[in-house]
């Protein structure tokens, strides 16, 4: 079979770390690569080369047998290299079609853009290809998982035949993700090739042909997909076996530490996104939220930790009101937060990783004595926090947080936020982006963090998750609790069918 | 097959911080055009440049004058370095440096016979602190309530306190042999320290330039070693990480406005009541060193160090500029170009770094392809 892309013994280094060591990889037509590997592995690095966003120190590229040297995006896309990012690269006030031929008009000898043909052309790959894209719409005006599309689209419009998405579902909800899904196979059978990076196994088996493993740089070798178990591509990743179930003892749940009583919450958009809410936490316990994404979840999170105001009700902290209480207070009296988007709130990307492992705690002992840091405790700290959570890094603590990889950037947050050692934990989407590996160990701090008695808010978007970690589950729907089931005698369907908003008992 | 490269050493070689290099070329690149300017009127570039720089630095007079020059432009380059690093820009250094002065000669006007030296400086090198402070403050508080965009206001600040001073000499300090301008000060109430323009002599440097260097320590410190330079950055790099932990973002935005017009404001005190000792009130522009002051931020990578540097060789441009004129009929125009080409190729650093990426890239790409030279093409 003719191989669209070939990439042949990459090396490419970063101060203090080789994120590529020999790497080679082929992309055959008409099939989905997937591209496994722990966090900081070098997938999205190999990926940023074939797009021409870094040059390899070491190494050739053939496109369609061809030697080529890709030394922009510019160039990949010539030849035909389309790339949809993790974080995705779209200009927020501006409209779909603006966005796609953001780049492409000014070939056109500049002013005279023509939109409208741009915008049908636009509209007929969207059909094309079922992807239910308006053109006109602003991106601001969209879902996530839309946004996406419009990245797609931004590939095929520029007649891409080398898909490389990195990391498509970590952002998607699962009805997203299923959709995700029929569209990459769309995409195949109208003949393009796609390169996939994914940690979820689950997601590797249900569409891609063959997988490539690397660890620490290095492949480990490229598999067939139908003819491997998930354990083993697991294995293969990680250097041991991985356990996907949690393993933990039954909880003991013991006084109430968050009490929420009849909250009302306005969302961004200024309509309750929380109506008459009212919710325990008891020390010990994990209690699981689930639903479907916007039911509530966000603002929830944002009453509780202190980032939005309550228009009624009262929030309590182990009985004391903390309604009206700001971030910082909530944070000394005990609260910890792992938020949802860790670019926008968990890191300040321009400071290095020990700077942010002190993020709320800088003004504190031992970090600071008299308005002076101290920076030799710092380092401490913070390296303890690497060691614990295996934050990898090219140089260390010293390393900015915005060259971490995104898995990395996502353990030292939440190695930040169980260090505090918190009375409550909201943990939102705890394991975002993460490899099994680091899955597992997360979840084992989690339970860690009940069992030595305090008390878990774990907001998630995955059932799975939710169903393995929690010790309750409440189910969110149109910012009203609409349910609440012990973990134990519940399971999937009966949570999915509350999450459409059917109350237990209730019959569908 | 490949040699192996070592990585340590390219690693070393590529690590020197690429915002030096950037400055660096700014500055060479705007050598460069005055040299072409030079030669577009006929005369030598090399001689030129040999008397503007000898004169910036060929005696004791000229190099107190290069540093007496570079005072203000220190502070000012601190203030918008300062602000810059903590998320704001700063246009407004102009008119905090304007209010700054007018206090300080409205403080030595009216005390210089009252007080004793000592404490007689000090309150005038506080009130002009203050002065700047206050009128930054008042953009600090129109972003962090009204979300008023801090270039805007800042603006408009700058032409108020240009009519403010305008009136305000006029009105109240106003020389009566010329009406242009405020009284002059008394040789008590004038940072010029006998001692200090006796070892320059002929200059106008004065113990501004102590206060410049003092100020330029204090921010270095709070930048890098206070908890509150980290508040403050991290307000600047990412609100809403700093919101997530929980620090107060508005009254962040208040306080690093108010210390970049504190900076600005005492660049005023160490201009008119140290470098000169009046207000002149014909003019009808901005005193230079607010927008100057960008340039030297701009140029010496927004830290304090590289804002003395720049302050330093704009200040030696400036003083420099006379005797190349005198000597070599140069027009001191020449100079100007030069200073301006200067922060032109600055402000146009981030094309440079991508002049400089593009070539690395290719020399990286080259180098690539000369290990390949006999596979196939
Ligand atoms: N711009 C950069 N500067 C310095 N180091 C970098 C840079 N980009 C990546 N790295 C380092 O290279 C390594 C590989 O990073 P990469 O982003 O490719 O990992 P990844 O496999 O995509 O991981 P993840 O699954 O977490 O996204 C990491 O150790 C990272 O710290
Ligand atoms: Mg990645």
């Amino acid at each position: 079979m003719e191989n669209i892309v070939e990439m042949r013994n990459i090396r490419k280094e970063f101060p203090g770390i080789v994120a590529n060591d020999n790497v080679s990889i082929e992309l055959r037509k008409g099939e989905v690569h997937a591209l496994l590997g722990e966090n900081g592995a070098g997938k999205s690095t190999l990926m940023s080369i074939l797009f021409g966003l870094y040059q390899p120190e070491q190494g050739e590229i053939f496109i369609r047998g061809k030697k080529v040297r890709i030394t922009d995006p510019n160039v990949a896309n010539e030849l035909g290299i389309g790339m949809v990012h993790q974080h995705f690269k779209l200009v927020h006030n501006f409209t779909v079609t603006q966005n796609i031929i953001l780049g492409r008009e000014s070939k056109r000898f500049g002013f005279v853009v023509d939109e409208k043909s741009a915008s049908r052309r636009i509209r007929a790959l969207s059909e094309r290809y079922a992807l239910n894209v308006n053109p006109d719409a602003k991106i601001e005006d969209i879902s996530v998982g839309m946004q996406q599309r419009v990245e797609i689209l931004k590939m095929l419009y520029r007649d891409a035949e080398a898909l490389i998405f990195d990391e498509p579902t970590s952002v998607l909800t699962p009805q997203e993700i299923h959709e995700l899904m029929k569209i990459m196979r769309n995409l195949i059978d109208e003949g393009k090739s796609i390169i996939l990076i994914t940690h979820k196994l689950r997601e590797i088996k249900e569409i891609a042909d063959r997988c490539t493993v690397l660890r620490r740089g290095r492949v480990i070798g490229t598999v067939d997909v139908a003819s491997t178990t998930e354990a083993r591509m697991a294995e293969m990743m990680v250097g041991r076996e991985v356990s996907f179930k949690v393993d933990k003892k039954p909880a003991v749940p013991g006084d109430v530490v968050l009490k929420i009583e009849g909250l009302n919450v306005l969302s961004a958009r200024k309509v309750l996104g929380l109506t008459d809410f009212s919710l325990e936490v008891r020390a010990g316990e994990i209690v699981g939220v689930a639903g479907v994404d916007g039911n509530g979840q966000s603002e929830l999170v944002e009453a509780v930790t202190g980032m939005r105001s309550v228009e009624s009700g009262t929030i309590r902290l182990r009985g004391r009101d903390i309604t009206k209480q700001g971030v910082r207070e909530r944070i000394r009296e005990g609260i910890a937060h792992i938020p949802e988007d860790r670019h926008k709130h968990g890191l300040v990307l321009d400071y290095t990783v020990q700077e942010n492992m002190i993020l709320e705690t800088y003004d504190q002992k031992p970090f600071s004595n008299h308005g002076l840091l101290d920076f030799p405790e710092i380092r401490k700290y913070a390296e303890c926090i690497v060691e614990a959570f295996d934050v990898r890094a090219g140089e260390g603590v010293d390393s900015l947080a915005r060259s971490l990889s995104g898995g990395n950037q996502q353990k030292a947050i939440v190695g930040r936020e169980i260090e505090l050692d918190p009375d409550l934990l909201v943990a939102v989407q705890p394991t975002r982006g993460l490899d099994v590996g680091a899955i597992e160990y997360i979840h084992k701090r989690l339970v860690e963090q009940r069992d030595s008695g305090k008390a878990v808010l774990l907001v998630s978007l995955e059932l799975d998750e939710i169903l393995n970690l929690s010790d309750r589950i409440v189910v969110v729907s149109h910012g009203a609790l609409i349910g609440d089931v012990q973990a134990d005698e519940t399971d999937e369907n009966e949570v999915g069918l509350m999450m459409t908003g059917i109350r237990k008992g209730e019959s569908a | 097959m490949t040699p192996k490269v070592d990585p340590a050493g390219r690693t070393r070689r590529w690590t020197i911080p690429k915002k030096y290099v950037n400055s660096l070329f700014a500055v060479l690149l705007g050598l460069i055009a005055g040299a072409f300017f030079m030669l577009a009127i006929g005369r030598n570039p090399f001689v030129g440049y040999f008397y503007l720089f000898k004169g910036g630095v060929m005696n004791l007079k000229y190099i107190g004058q290069t540093l007496a020059t570079s005072t203000p432009l220190i502070l000012t380059g601190l203030s918008v370095a300062f602000a810059f690093r903590t998320g704001l820009f700063n246009i407004g250094a102009a008119g905090q440096m304007l209010m700054g002065g007018l206090t300080a000669i409205g403080l030595a006007l009216t005390f210089e016979h009252m007080l004793p030296r000592g404490i007689l400086l000090a309150v005038i090198v506080l009130g002009s602190i203050v002065a700047g402070g206050l009128w930054a403050l008042i953009a600090g508080v129109l972003k962090a309530r009204f979300n008023v965009n801090e270039v805007v206001a800042t603006i408009m600040l700058n032409w108020i306190a240009f009519w403010t001073v305008k009136y305000g000499v006029y009105a109240f300090f106003r020389d009566p042999q010329q009406e242009t301008q405020s009284k002059a000060i008394d040789a008590v109430a004038s940072l010029k320290a006998p001692w200090l323009t006796s070892l320059f002599p002929g200059s106008y440097i004065n113990l501004g330039l102590f206060l410049s260097l003092i100020a330029l320590v204090i921010i270095a410190l709070v930048l890098d070693k206070t908890t509150l330079g980290y508040e403050l950055k991290a307000v600047g790099f990412n609100r809403s990480a700093a919101e997530y932990a929980g620090i107060k973002v508005n009254r962040g935005v208040i306080l690093s406005m108010t210390i970049a017009g504190m900076l600005a404001g005492l660049a005023g005190a160490t201009y008119w009541t140290g470098y000169s000792s009046n207000m002149q009130i014909d003019t009808s522009s901005l005193p230079s060193q607010g927008l100057d002051g960008i340039a030297v931020a701009l140029l010496g990578t927004n830290s304090p160090v590289g804002v003395l540097f720049a302050a330093v060789f704009f200040g030696m441009l400036q003083s420099g500029k006379g005797f190349m004129t005198a000597v070599t009929g140069i027009p001191p125009e020449i100079a100007d170009t030069i200073i301006a080409t200067v922060i032109y190729f600055a402000a146009a650093a981030v094309l440079i770094e991508r002049v400089l990426d593009a070539w690395r890239k290719r020399r990286a790409s080259k180098a690539l392809a000369a290990t390949k030279k006999g596979g196939e093409e």
